[in-house]
Order: structure tokens, then sequence, then C-alpha cells
């Protein structure tokens, strides 16, 4: 039986972590279908057709599926499941709101956020926040599946032409009803997902010292994150929080700005690709993960580092 | 208005988990253990509610074994008026668990269910859901703002494009995130008070649900080390390292 990928899209494309799902998604088996539910989402619905991983598309709409509710995407999709082995979607906010209401429907254990196929029915997960993988076999019939989408690379997005197939709207769930979505409009990218990150600890010793985590995050083109103790302390909201109670993020450039490295914060960062410590303290955990450490008081070390980055010439965005 | 919570013991999150040299799972014996942090964000936002005379009870679950019942103990020295300890050996998948709680929903009542969005052991981020779709209740996942009005809830949720409100009405499930409020500490005369507070003890076997494991884990390993790095002399090559040697920057 062939697999079935929930597409994530904002009604008129994609979002981007379906094609990493869709990667994921052939690995179990090369027969890959995709759902995708909205509302006017024909340009999306066209857009997943052309992933070359995806061999058919099921489109489904209505206007209680133009906001995503897990209320009224679930029932559509247990009543497809039938015809699947597998149920496959990111463990993003989309993917974990939704994925456990399916397969609570459908009486199977759900596989949440795995970051490897071993075998169509065994993958690799982590828990504790990554401080430990645990091989797991699902032996229900028909499995539940949410990937990391930064643990699989995005498929190509050009030269398929699956064929669209029209599946029936069910009833609208009238107790859930949406209200509004503030997209967060910022120059800066998401913490989750940015390239880079630049972290501040306790060591900033104050809420305004954070601008100079700021200035060097704006020469990035950086997300601002944060250690449990310098939100704790209240320099910086906990949006930015990064660590097992935080996010858990893995950008190709980490650079941890006086954070001595408590376990709760490294659980959040050591799979990033490059990590960068800079701290007074040489002791300091933090250097123990660090692939460049510089032993130095940050005070006098960032208002340098931004000197030093003036002075190159480009700088990767 | 009567609020279940629903509360589960994980290891501390300040602790480092080590993993089993054989590979069954991680170290659990001599570790501090605590309340899932979210689920402490859980209760105390029912205890807010009641404060403000919304609620009329607020009653902690937890389903586990003996000493699970701490969390629960914890719970009522916070603010919950009394407790219910499922006991159960072992480790239970989040749809076992939501399927325990089904039962007790069934037989208290709540208008509301709150938990934490997310457990920090096994990470699964289900428990809620699963348990809005066994009594098909709306879900308000990942909450960060809780209105109660009347038979409603309007609830902010965090999501990873910003914030999402929504309007839910109860009976309800809402799954807490951090972001929710800052959970009180238990002063010592309320510690002393929890102890008095009732806790029912249900075996889980009276409630009649299959909770036979569908997942095996058949390996817990520690995650690839990292090769250990360099120590930079002064800002000047570190930049140049990032630059020209990780070519990052």
């Amino acid at each position: 039986m062939a697999v079935l990928l929930i597409a994530e899209h904002n009604n008129k494309e994609l979002r981007p972590f379906t094609l990493n799902a869709a990667t994921a998604a052939s690995q179990i088996d090369s027969d890959v279908h995709a759902v995708i539910i909205g509302q006017n989402s024909a340009d999306a619905a066209k857009q997943l057709s052309e992933l070359p991983v995806v061999k058919k598309v099921l489109s489904v709409e209505g206007a209680h599926y133009e906001n995503f509710t897990a209320e009224n995407f679930a029932p559509v999709i247990v009543k497809l499941a039938e015809n699947y082995s597998h149920i496959v979607c990111s463990a993003n906010t989309f993917g974990k709101n939704l994925m456990p209401r399916i397969a609570a429907h459908l009486d199977t254990s759900q596989v949440s956020d795995i970051i490897k196929v071993i075998s169509p029915d065994t993958f690799l997960r982590p828990i504790y926040a990554g401080n430990a993988f645990a091989t797991i076999k699902s032996n229900d019939a028909k499995k539940c599946v949410t990937i990391r989408p930064t643990s699989f690379d995005p498929c190509e997005s050009t030269g398929g032409s699956a064929e669209i197939e029209k599946v029936d709207a069910s009833e609208e769930f009238s107790n859930t009803k949406f209200i509004k979505r503030e997209e967060i409009k910022s120059d800066r990218p998401e913490l989750g997902t940015a390239r880079i990150v630049v972290s501040g600890g306790r060591g900033m010793q104050s809420g305004d010292n954070f601008k100079l985590i700021t200035e060097i995050a704006d020469k990035l083109g950086a997300a601002i994150g944060a250690s449990r103790a310098a939100v704790d302390a209240g320099y910086i909201s906990n949006d930015h929080q990064v660590g097992q109670t935080g996010k858990v993020v893995v950008p190709d450039l980490y650079i941890a700005i006086g954070i001595s490295g408590a376990i709760q914060h490294l659980a959040g960062m050591k799979e990033s690709k490059v990590i960068v410590a800079i701290n007074k303290d040489g002791e300091a955990p933090i250097f123990s993960v660090a692939d460049y450490g510089l032993e130095a008081d940050l005070f006098e070390a960032i208002p340098q580092f931004m000197e030093e980055l003036n002075k190159l010439n480009t700088i990767q965005k | 208005m009567k609020i279940l919570v629903a509360v589960k013991r994980v290891i501390d999150y300040n602790v480092q988990i080590r993993v089993k040299e054989d590979g069954t799972g991680v170290v659990t014996d001599n570790v501090k253990m605590s309340t899932n942090p979210p689920d402490d964000n859980a209760i105390e936002e029912a205890v807010k509610i009641k404060e403000a005379g919304k609620a009329t009870e607020v009653v902690a679950v937890t389903v586990g074994e003996e000493k699970a019942q701490e969390t629960v103990r914890k719970a009522l020295a916070v603010g919950a008026d009394r407790g219910i300890h499922v006991k159960v050996d072992g480790i239970l998948e989040p749809l076992a668990v939501s399927k325990i709680l089904k039962k007790i929903v069934d037989k208290e009542k709540p208008d509301l269910v709150f938990m934490g969005k997310q457990a920090i052991d096994d990470d699964c981020n289900q428990t809620g859901q699963m348990l809005s779709a066994l009594l098909n209740w709306p879900q308000a996942t990942f909450a960060s703002k809780i209105d109660v009005k009347d038979n409603k809830l309007e609830v902010t949720r965090e999501i990873d494009e910003g914030l999402e409100t929504i309007e839910i009405i109860v009976p309800a499930i809402v799954t807490c995130d951090l972001r929710l409020n800052e959970p009180r500490y238990a002063s010592l005369p309320n510690i002393m008070k929890a102890k008095k507070k009732p806790i029912e003890e249900i075996p889980a076997s009276d409630l009649g649900v299959d909770v036979s494991p569908r997942l095996e884990q058949l390996k817990v390993e520690e995650p690839p080390k990292r090769k250990a790095g360099i120590k930079v002399a002064n800002v000047a090559e570190l930049v140049q390292k990032l630059k020209n040697e990780a070519k990052v920057i």
C-alpha cells in the first residue's frame, strides 16, 4: 500500500517543509500520494503535483478548511487512510497539532519527530531533547509518522506531473472557530529555522546588553536565542529560549555568548553544524561542544567581533 | 466550570540523561524526578482560572507508577483541590494514556482538560490531541494565552508562523506552552495543607483499557558525539576560521 503525505500550505503555495516530508515519505515507499486540504488551494495542489516523488494528488476543498484546523482535517484523512499503509507529515506545529488526532481515530500509536527511516516500520527518533536516540519499530497495521523537517533534504520541486483527484469534503466541526493569525513579520529569520543563531546567556548581565547580540545578529542575518538563565533573569522574552524546555535549533552556525552551557541548553543546540562559544570562564561546559572556543570577556570580544565582521567584503546571508 | 489537569512525572530538566549500557533505555534509578515543566503551566493556569472565580474545582490526575503520586501532591500544593492517581507500572504510550484519561473524563465530566503541550522525556507531543480525538472535543494546542468567556475559551496558540487565536466551545482540551504563565512555588503551609487533600487511587486494570504497547523500542543510544573543537586566540582568528575554514559566514 502507498504512503499518504499530508501537504502543508497556505492555500496559495506549499509550505517549504512539505518538500522535506515528501523526501521522508519516499524513503518509506516509492509510491507516495499526497493530500492537500484547503480552500481555493488549486495553485498549491498543482505545485504538489509537480513534485517528482508524488505519484498522485488528492485535493479536498471546503470553506471550513481555510484555516487548517485539525478538527476539520482529521476526519478527511481518517477516511482516506483506509487505502494507505502510512500517513506522513512534518513535525512542525501544523503536523504536531494534526497527526495525533488522526492516529487516535485510527487506533494507531504515532511515531513522532523521526530523524531517519531505517525501514518501512522502523525509525530513529530523538528523545530527551536529543540527549538520546531511540530506534522504534511500529507494530500497528497503519503507521502515523511525523518527520523532523531539518533531518531530511527537500525533494525536487519540478518535473513531476501527478494526476490531481478531487475528494469529497467532510462535515464541519463547529465547536472550534478560527479567529485570527498574526504572522510575525520580521526581517529576522525565525529561531527554529534560521541558518545562523546568536544566543546570549546570563553573562550578558542585563537586558540592555542584549543589544550587543542584536547588532551581531543583524550583521549576520541571524535569529536571536537565549539560555534559560537569561530568560529567567528577565533579560529577554522566553520565545527566544533555546534548550530542552525551549526551542531545539539546528542552524549551520550557533554562536553562544556568555552561556555556560547547562545541560538543558546544550540539549537544544548541540546538533548545530558549527558551534562558537565566547565565555570568560575557560572551564565552562559550553566549550566541550564548541568547534571554536574563545576564552574572553564578552564585552571586549563582541565589539571586536563586529569590527572584524565589518572588515569582511561579503557575508553569506 | 470544572478543570481536570493531567500531570506527568519525568526526569528533571536539569539532569544530564545517561543512556543505559545495554541500550534498553535511560538511567532513571537515583535520578531527580519532577513534574513535566509545561504541566506546571497547565496547573498554574487552572488554579488562576479558579482564583478568578471562573472555575469551581481543579482536579489533578496522573497516570503512572507509585511515585508518580508526587506530581499530584505537588499540584495540590499549588492549588488543585483533589487528585487522582491511575496506577500502572511500566511506560505507557501516549495512545494508552489518552484512553485512560478518557475513562477519567467519562467519570469526572470536567468542562476542560489541561495538560502540557509535550513531555520532556519521550517528546511525543500526542496525548492532548489524542484525548480530544477520542472525546471528539475541540483542541487548543500550544496555548500561550487563555481567556475564559462563559462556555467558550479564546485561546492564543504558538505556531511556527507566529500566533493563532481560536475560539473553542467547552468541553475542550487545552495543551499548554511554557509562555502561558509563570508557575508559582508551593509555600510551606500549602505543602502541609496539600498532605490532607484527597488523592483517589485507581488501578489502571480497573478501567478496562487496552494499554498494550504498539511500538517496540529496539534500542536507545547516545547521539553521535561532537568532535572536540579548538580554542582560538582572539576574535580575528575566530572570524577568519568561520569565514575560511567552516565557511559559514
